[in-house]
């Protein structure tokens, strides 16, 4: 930032004056006031979640001989491509543990920061009208995306630095200063590279919900290549910036040169940006927007008609996810049992399950992260038509011959039964890669009924949205505590042994855990029960009160 | 001023005493009102002062704590969606989903009303020129508010609610707009016309509420409300207008080189025209209130209190 001079723009220059980059020291240090929270914060969460990580490592694993032995359970392709290059397991100190299974994670947080900063300093101010009055002063045509650039350079350097010090300064196992200072710019590349990567779909389309959208697409690509190309020889990795990251084997080899390779792509996006936004309009997109249909297809007729169009996007993006996620617990099925083997704390938790095959409680465990992340598709589809009311869009449609029951209940409909097909499509990935991977055809049906088994819980969790809805409409955010609940119980529970009764609070430990468990009708049957009445006393309790518009 | 001849026929709209508070604030306070069948009616008054709450009882969106309400010989709350059919309602402040086209979001509220004219619903696009073929993220209020009007419009109804309808509209479709609204009344339907525009609703509505701070406080024809306040008289009289302060009625008194200027009761007129005319009167103007004046008169007594009560 220092080496930026905020020189005042002048017109008395005249005509003459070309300089493409007037006003950017000001408009830089506006961008840096305006994320004057934002900024710090991710700084420190990022500095603080590694260095809590790092001594939790030589807490957990204190001698070499420890650490080998995590070295070796990684050391498998779904081990591989969850953390990283197997490079680092060769001397796996605390600080080659950093490399491997945080850098990866840590960096894609950095690429988050650095999308969603660029896109909010240029392209959404553009989308909001105010780069046009700043613009219409004296100020560059370049000034705005070179100010933008400098903000998050300047963040990503001093993320660097401060989490360079952080790490040095606690000493773990392998932690030398110089490996700790790669540490840090290793995030900042992949923040500047990514930074680099916003740059150009910034200049794509004309919303910043868009161009993050692409940003954000860009990170799971990088995500992606790089698990790819860590299972298999490698060449992979190379396509993806969070690879370079993890290439430059940081406190095992402390390599330098891949930043470079970071370093040329940055600049290469950097003027590919430039020059396309030479070539668009301010406001304005490469892509012109999409003329849709200039009428109403049959379906969007009804009220169901509606609320399947406005769940569509949302639906398809969970069952397609968690779909995926399905298939990549699945495809490894076959080496869960070397891979839990050496893993003392899950033995014991599987050994209480009682009975059941390490395979069965394997898909069982999955099967109840799965579900809650499918509950959260059910609380975002559940909260939908409050969203719809504070933002003036139920209004309009209840002043048409809707009845209130009919509108709330086409959401709860689409809500609920995409709750069942979010689970169906996770258990038909897990189920499916499974049988294949295992070359046994009862897998799918195993995960298909342990996964179907959660719809009670699902529809428990969005009935309580549907309730808090028309009673206390305010209130209806506070859904979230279910899923986040069941999280914490029903996950990190199965390895922390919480005590019987937090389990019960949660509606996902009702479930009975198939197939590891037999399956149990009656708690099911509550489950649903209490879902139903909580939906109907939503429903007749928004028939009762006043539209809360919030305008 | 006669009574018009459709007394018989039950009126559109009928509101007594009605009462809506939410939380501390009383929005509606004893709120009184009618709507004559068939007749444009327009619904005046500052913002906040209850016109939109007034509305959202009407559409039984909002429940009235107390007071009668009826809509079209019904129960807004209770009859909810047998009364939309037979209206149609345009909101203020127009939200749409950012990811439904325009002409997607009027064939849905048309349809949701009980079906609509394909070709109208065409011709009115053409006429308002709106792009029906856009997402709705990407209008402007004035786009936005053009497509309820079409859906409205498009729609064979009884009674339009419209709740500043031409709110970010140009000049040029507020003309558009004024024609279908007198296309309407034509057919017989009744409209109800929230405005902050007084030259539109002097132009398209034969009666007005004006409310103010969750009462009605003025209702009738122009003219009668006209003739409930002053007129603005200029007079050259031949000999020195004296006396005419001593008159009942007469207000805001300016003598100039001869010529005489005051604003005078509509009830005073005559003894005052009476006075002028023994003076012996050169020239005179005499000019009846603009809405605006009439609006003002509520709108600046508020204003003056404020003033004074902070002073």
């Amino acid at each position: 930032m220092a080496t930026i001079t905020a020189r005042a723009p002048t017109a008395e220059r005249g005509g003459s004056d070309r300089r493409p980059l007037a006003g950017v020291g000001v408009l830089a240090r506006f961008a840096l006031r305006r994320d004057r929270i934002r900024i710090p914060a991710w700084i420190a969460g990022l500095t603080l979640g590694s260095v809590v990580n790092l001594v939790s490592f030589d807490d957990l694993y204190p001698t070499e001989a420890d650490r080998q032995a995590v070295a070796e359970t990684m050391n498998t392709p779904a081990g591989l491509a969850m953390t990283g290059p197997a490079e680092y397991l060769r001397d796996y100190t605390a600080g080659a543990m950093m490399g491997h299974q945080l850098l990866g994670f840590t960096t894609l947080l950095a690429a988050l920061m650095s999308v969603l900063m660029l896109v909010r300093h240029t392209r959404a101010e553009e989308e909001s009208g105010r780069a046009e009055l700043v613009r219409a002063t004296v100020v560059g045509r370049h000034a705005h995306m070179a100010a933008a650039l400098a903000a998050v350079v300047a963040t990503n350097l001093v993320l660097a630095v401060v989490l360079a010090g952080a790490l040095a300064g606690t000493g773990g196992t392998g932690v030398t200063a110089t490996g700790s200072l790669l540490y840090g710019l290793a995030h900042a590349a992949v923040g500047i590279v990514f930074a680099g990567i916003a740059a150009v779909t910034v200049q794509i389309t004309e919303h910043s919900r868009g161009a993050s959208g692409m940003g954000l697409a860009a990170i799971a690509v990088a995500y992606a290549l790089r698990a790819a190309g860590d299972i298999g020889e490698g060449r992979l990795s190379w396509l993806s910036p969070i690879g370079w990251a993890q290439a430059t084997r940081v406190y095992v080899d402390d390599r330098w040169w891949p930043l470079l390779v970071a370093a040329a792509a940055a600049v290469a996006l950097v003027a590919a940006g430039v020059l396309l936004s030479t070539r668009r309009d301010v406001g304005a997109g490469l892509r012109r927007p999409r003329q849709g249909r200039g009428d109403a297809s049959v379906a969007l007729g009804r009220p169901i008609g509606l609320a399947v169009r406005l769940h569509r996007g949302l639906l398809i993006g969970f069952a397609a996810a968690l779909a995926l996620l399905g298939t990549m617990y699945g495809s490894i099925l076959s080496e869960v049992e070397d891979m839990l083997a050496g893993v003392e704390m899950l033995e014991e938790a599987l050994a209480e399950m009682g009975g059941a095959s390490i395979v069965e409680s394997f898909v069982s465990m999955v099967m109840v992260v799965l579900a809650i992340l499918a509950s959260v598709y059910v609380v975002l589809a559940a909260l939908r038509p409050r969203a719809e009311e504070s933002d003036g869009r139920a209004e309009p449609v209840l002043a048409t011959a809707v009845s209130r029951a009919r509108w709330l209940a086409s959401h709860v409909v689409v809500g609920m039964l995409g709750g069942v097909v979010v689970l169906a499509a996770a258990g038909l990935g897990l189920g499916l890669a499974g049988a294949l991977s295992l070359r046994d055809s009862t897998v799918l049906t195993d995960a298909m009924g342990a996964a179907l088994a959660y719809a009670p819980a699902l529809w428990l969790t969005g009935g309580l949205a549907v309730a808090l809805f028309g009673l206390a409409p305010r209130l209806a955010t506070l859904t979230w505590v279910v899923p986040v609940y069941g999280f914490v119980v029903s996950y990190l529970g199965q390895m922390l042994q919480f005590p019987e009764w937090m389990n019960n609070l949660s509606p996902f430990g009702h479930v009975p855990d198939l197939p590891a468990e037999e399956l149990a009708v009656l708690p099911l049957l509550l489950l649903t029960a209490i879902a139903a009445g909580l939906t109907l006393l939503g429903l007749s309790a928004f028939r009762q009160r006043d539209l809360r518009t919030d305008h | 001023m006669p009574e018009p001849t459709n007394t018989e026929t039950p009126p559109a709209v009928s509101v007594r005493e009605l009462d809506k508070t939410f939380g501390q604030t009383r929005a509606l306070d004893k709120l009184t009102m009618t709507v004559r069948t068939g007749e444009v009616h327009g619904f005046l008054g500052p913002n906040g002062a209850g016109k939109s709450t007034t509305i959202r009882v009407l559409l039984g969106l909002l429940k009235a704590d107390a007071g009668r309400v009826s809509v079209l010989g019904g129960d807004p709350w209770r009859d909810a969606v047998a009364l939309h059919r037979r209206l149609a309602y345009v909101p203020g402040d127009v939200s749409l989903w950012p990811n439904l086209t325009g002409g997607e979001a009027i064939d849905l509220f048309a349809r949701l009303r009980g079906g609509f004219d394909r070709r109208r619903r065409d011709e009115l696009c053409e006429r308002f020129d709106l792009d029906p073929g856009k997402k709705g993220r990407t209008y402007s209020k004035g786009n936005r508010q053009k497509v309820a009007i079409i859906a409205a419009l498009a729609s064979d109804v009884e009674l339009l609610v419209l709740d500043e309808p031409t709110a970010g509209l140009d000049p040029l479709m507020e003309s558009v707009f004024a024609e279908h609204i007198r296309e309407a009344k034509a057919a017989g339907t009744t409209v109800l016309l929230s405005s902050h525009t007084l030259a539109q609703v002097e132009a398209l509505c034969e009666r007005i509420s004006i409310i103010r701070q969750g009462r009605i406080v003025e209702s009738g024809t122009l003219d009668e409300l006209r003739h409930l306040t002053r007129t603005t008289v200029t007079a050259e009289t031949a000999r020195p207008a004296s006396g005419v302060d001593a008159l009942p009625g007469v207000h805001d008194l300016v003598v100039t080189n001869g010529k005489v200027q005051f604003d005078v009761d509509g009830e005073h007129l005559d003894t005052v025209i009476g006075h002028l005319h023994g003076l012996g009167i050169r020239s005179l103007v005499s000019q009846p209130p603009t809405l605006e004046q009439l609006f003002m008169r509520h709108y600046g007594e508020d204003l003056a209190t404020t003033g004074n009560g902070g002073s």
